[in-house]
């Protein structure tokens, strides 16, 4: 078996790849950073120059600030960095998510960032590309993590609020990818009604729309009356389901979109009535299908189950490491 | 079982009793027959077959699941039956066509022993997560959905608009799956012959006593008793029949055999408080803790921690209703039926006098006997009315005791605290040393417990497996209800119900208790 590629390797500020002298997703500022997507624990402000889609450009200008030394791409451009040849491959994540392909004396690696392989109509669908090693995430590396399909679990939303005309459901979302998706998802099953949104939505679901991510009637529920509301779809930021805003809207239906929700025991402890198990990234039986599809015979591991998944591995012949990365949420969803 | 399944999924993640009643409401009435009546079975705890379940998972697991992986995935999900649920990869090689409740049954009800693990393995290629799940669960004889016997009795009575007094009163004449119970509510049969068998008739609750309730009495017009620290239990006897049920009227009579046969020649319904008692003394809580949740009993258990019922009301005194009565005359009643009926295991509550309420709190006050939490007060011109009804029946309890002790050591959380440190160990010193006094899982908010979470992860000096050893520099105050001596731990003491009442990141750890205070807390007859 050839050794390791020690030209990427993991340092106190996060993955560095050495001859090209810039970082993947740096959790402290350094001087060059390629960024895989949107997610604050990915995109990090204070860096001194940015590289990435010019979708997560976007995502960046919006909640970092506009101000950044940032430079976009689009997915499949080459680009040569002191002799390290970098593309960026959708990853299907959120909008402008990509793996991150790094060419260097002959060997390939792929930094996958965040990933899912299930139907999104907000984002393109990820490619597997074929490489020497691959860099996957680990947040639902654990095999009872088999997410629904998201449409049916859409359409159970759909139902419920069909038979409860005198209740609104309150749907705690992730801000940024999972509530377009939602709504995009809703939308394809024939949902035509205003879907109203907390003010923390509201910036984000007008920058899908501005990169042409068609969301329908969405709305601010800081223009209706709250009290003369009912029977209505309210998406809000997961931690505002249960706090002094979402009172004003009765005897709400909480709901929760989120991968965890497939444990009973994390929906109670959420206080989801209605839990919903859609998720952003890969399920188990999605990582094991992504590994055999990249063909890699050497996997490093990233934020989340790590133990699971390197076990796996073994199990299925591949030489795997835990890559200890600081500052991934392993709650982050 | 689709109908089924989504009924436990729904409960599952239902936390109101009223959104669990029309749940289960809805269920009795659309779902079909006889899988509805098996539901009710395992919910009211009537399940006629046992399944081994412990043994048929032990070898069906690793047939279809990698042992490291299953023990890691169990201890996230934190529990067996949804675990399997989940890790299954269907890989159906039988396809059955009927997937009821009932048929799938049918399946077990014939098999041999040796056969159980190859029907569930079939019958759970067959299914999909929540069909698993339902079926795991059903099999094990226990839903754990938070719905006791009585609530599913309730909602029964709800669906189709009877009241829930006459489905105790015919209960114990029906058997699953309760054909005739169901034809006779659709209105399609007769009702089912009540005979003379025990049921149970709810009881009465008493609310915390407050500040501005004291000015609504005169010490004259209440009688006071000691409250003791055991659990609510209500006996009703035929004369050749007892059964003791819980508040909740779930019938916990296999439990505590000696109180059955003790009654078994009695007639009357009477309300009281079961305890542990040995030696003439009333035992703490943790004893008679021992004995509960058990379907069968040891003559070992029965030796160790005698059963004891402490009675205080009369609801029937043979075969009259008394309840419209007064306390007062229902006391008397109880007194001359006590007299009359003698059973063993058993003695009467005794009225504490009430001279005045100042003496009355001098008393509350200073009494730490065993077993007793504090008094109750009942008015005695009160009826005994079902439920919580305000103004009559009131507790009072004892504050409970607080330390400030050091934590020590935490570990992570099982089911849904299984990514947070959520079980802790904490101690007090004894000269510069901190000796572990007790462990508590709860009493704090989930924002508190990422605060500590955060604060164990940033202070761990040693990992021993699950457990991570913290720098002593936190103060915790734990309250708990008494102090008992015991051998068992290093200390020398053993806390009951330790809860943490409040984090005191603002005290210095040397300032936090010693034992020997601590020591001075525990109870003595
Ligand atoms: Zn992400």
């Amino acid at each position: 078996m050839p050794p390791s590629p020690s030209w990427l390797h993991p340092n106190p500020n996060g993955l560095f790849c050495e001859p090209g002298g810039f970082y993947i997703d740096p959790a402290r500022p350094v001087s060059r950073a390629l960024i895989t997507h949107g997610h604050s624990d990915h995109a990090r402000s204070g860096h001194d120059a940015y590289l990435a889609t010019s979708e997560t450009v976007e995502v960046m200008k919006l909640r970092l600030g506009p101000n950044h030394n940032y430079q976009s791409t689009r997915y499949h451009e080459t680009h040569n960095i002191n002799g390290v040849t970098v593309r960026f491959i959708p990853a299907g994540h959120i909008l402008g998510s990509a793996q991150i392909l790094l060419e260097w004396q002959g060997q390939r690696i792929v930094a996958s960032g965040d990933y899912k392989r299930s139907l999104d109509p907000t984002c393109a669908p990820f490619e597997p590309v074929a490489c020497d090693v691959f860099i996957t995430e680990a947040t639902f590396a654990l095999p009872v993590f088999c997410h629904e399909p998201a449409d049916k679990e859409v359409a159970r939303l759909i139902i419920s609020i069909a038979q409860n005309p005198d209740r609104n459901h309150l749907l705690g979302v992730y801000g940024l990818g999972k509530a377009q998706r939602i709504i995009a998802l809703l939308r394809q099953q024939g949902f035509t009604h205003t879907i109203w949104l907390h003010g923390a939505l509201v910036e984000l679901c007008k920058l899908y729309e501005r990169l042409g991510v068609k969301l329908g009637d969405v709305r601010p529920v800081s223009e209706a009356d709250a009290k003369t509301l009912k029977g209505e779809l309210v998406l809000c930021p997961p931690s505002a389901t249960h706090d002094r805003w979402a009172a004003k809207f009765g005897n709400a239906i909480t709901s929760f979109a989120s991968g965890w929700m497939r444990v009973r025991a994390r929906a109670r402890q959420r206080g989801a009535e209605l839990p919903l198990i859609i998720s952003d990234h890969a399920d188990w039986p999605q990582l094991l299908q992504t590994i055999e599809d990249v063909e890699a015979p050497e996997i490093w591991v990233t934020h989340g189950r790590e133990d699971a998944l390197v076990h796996q591995l073994a199990l299925m012949g591949r030489k795997a490491r835990a890559l200890a990365l600081i500052g991934f949420e392993d709650e982050a969803e | 079982m689709d109908r089924f399944a989504e009924l436990l999924n729904r409960l599952s993640t239902c936390a109101e009793r009223n959104g669990k009643l029309k749940l289960l409401s809805s269920y009795f009435r659309e779902a079909p027959d006889p899988d509805r009546g098996l539901a009710l079975a395992v919910l009211t705890d009537n399940l006629p077959v046992s399944f081994p379940m412990r043994r048929v998972l032990a070898d069906l697991i690793p047939r279809r699941a990698d042992p490291v992986l299953y023990k890691l995935s169990r201890d996230y999900v934190g529990d067996t039956a949804e675990t399997v649920a989940l890790i299954w990869k269907p890989e159906p090689r039988v396809r059955w066509n009927d997937l009821s409740l009932n048929a799938i049954l049918t399946h077990f009800q014939s098999a041999k022993p040796k056969d159980m693990a190859d029907i569930l393995e079939t019958a759970l290629d067959n299914l999909d997560a929540n069909g698993r799940f339902a079926l795991l669960k059903f099999l094990g004889g226990a839903l754990r959905v938070g719905v006791s016997a009585r609530l599913a009795k309730t909602a029964l009575a709800q669906a189709y608009g009877v009241d829930v007094g006459i489905i105790e009163e015919v209960w114990h004449a029906l058997t699953p799956p309760y054909a005739a119970l169901f034809t006779w509510l659709e209105g399609a049969g007769p009702k089912p012959d009540a005979g003379e068998a025990p049921f149970y008739r709810p009881v009465m609750l008493a609310h915390a006593i407050e500040d501005n309730d004291w000015q609504n009495f005169a010490p004259h017009e209440i009688a006071a008793e000691w409250k003791w620290d055991g659990i609510r239990v209500q006996i009703a006897s035929t004369g050749t029949e007892a059964k003791l049920f819980s508040r909740q009227g779930d019938d916990i009579s296999a439990t505590f055999p000696e109180i059955i046969q003790a009654f078994a020649k009695t007639r009357g319904v009477l309300d009281g408080e079961l305890l542990v008692r040995r030696d003439g003394a009333i035992q703490p809580f943790n004893q008679l803790q021992q004995r509960l949740n058990r379907k069968t009993v040891t003559a070992k258990m029965r030796a160790q921690y005698p059963a004891h019922v402490r009675l205080y009301d009369i609801l029937y005194d043979d075969k009259t209703d008394v309840r419209a009565l007064t306390f007062d005359a229902r006391r008397q009643r109880l007194e001359n039926w006590f007299t009359r009926e003698q059973p063993a295991y058993a003695d009467l509550s005794s009225l504490v006098p009430v001279e005045s309420f100042e003496a009355l709190r001098a008393l509350w006050s200073t009494t730490r006997h065993e077993g007793i939490e504090g008094l109750m007060l009942k008015r005695r011109a009160s009826p005994y009315l079902a439920g919580r009804p305000k103004g009559h029946w009131f507790k009072w309890k004892r504050a409970p005791l607080t330390m400030d002790c050091v934590l020590i050591y935490a570990q992570r959380g099982a089911g849904r605290r299984a990514s947070l440190h959520s079980d802790f160990t904490f101690g007090c010193w004894k000269g510069a040393e901190l000796v572990p006094v007790g462990k508590a899982y709860f009493g704090f908010t989930d924002a508190e417990l990422k605060q500590l979470d955060k604060f164990i992860r940033e202070n761990t000096v040693e990992r021993f497996g699950p457990v991570r050893v913290v720098k002593p520099e936190l103060v915790l105050e734990v309250a708990f209800d008494a102090v008992n001596a015991s051998n068992r731990h290093k200390s020398g003491v053993a806390m009951r119900f330790p809860r943490i009442h409040r984090i005191r990141w603002d005290k210095p750890a040397q300032e936090a208790d010693k034992l020997e205070t601590l020591i001075g807390l525990i109870d003595k007859n």
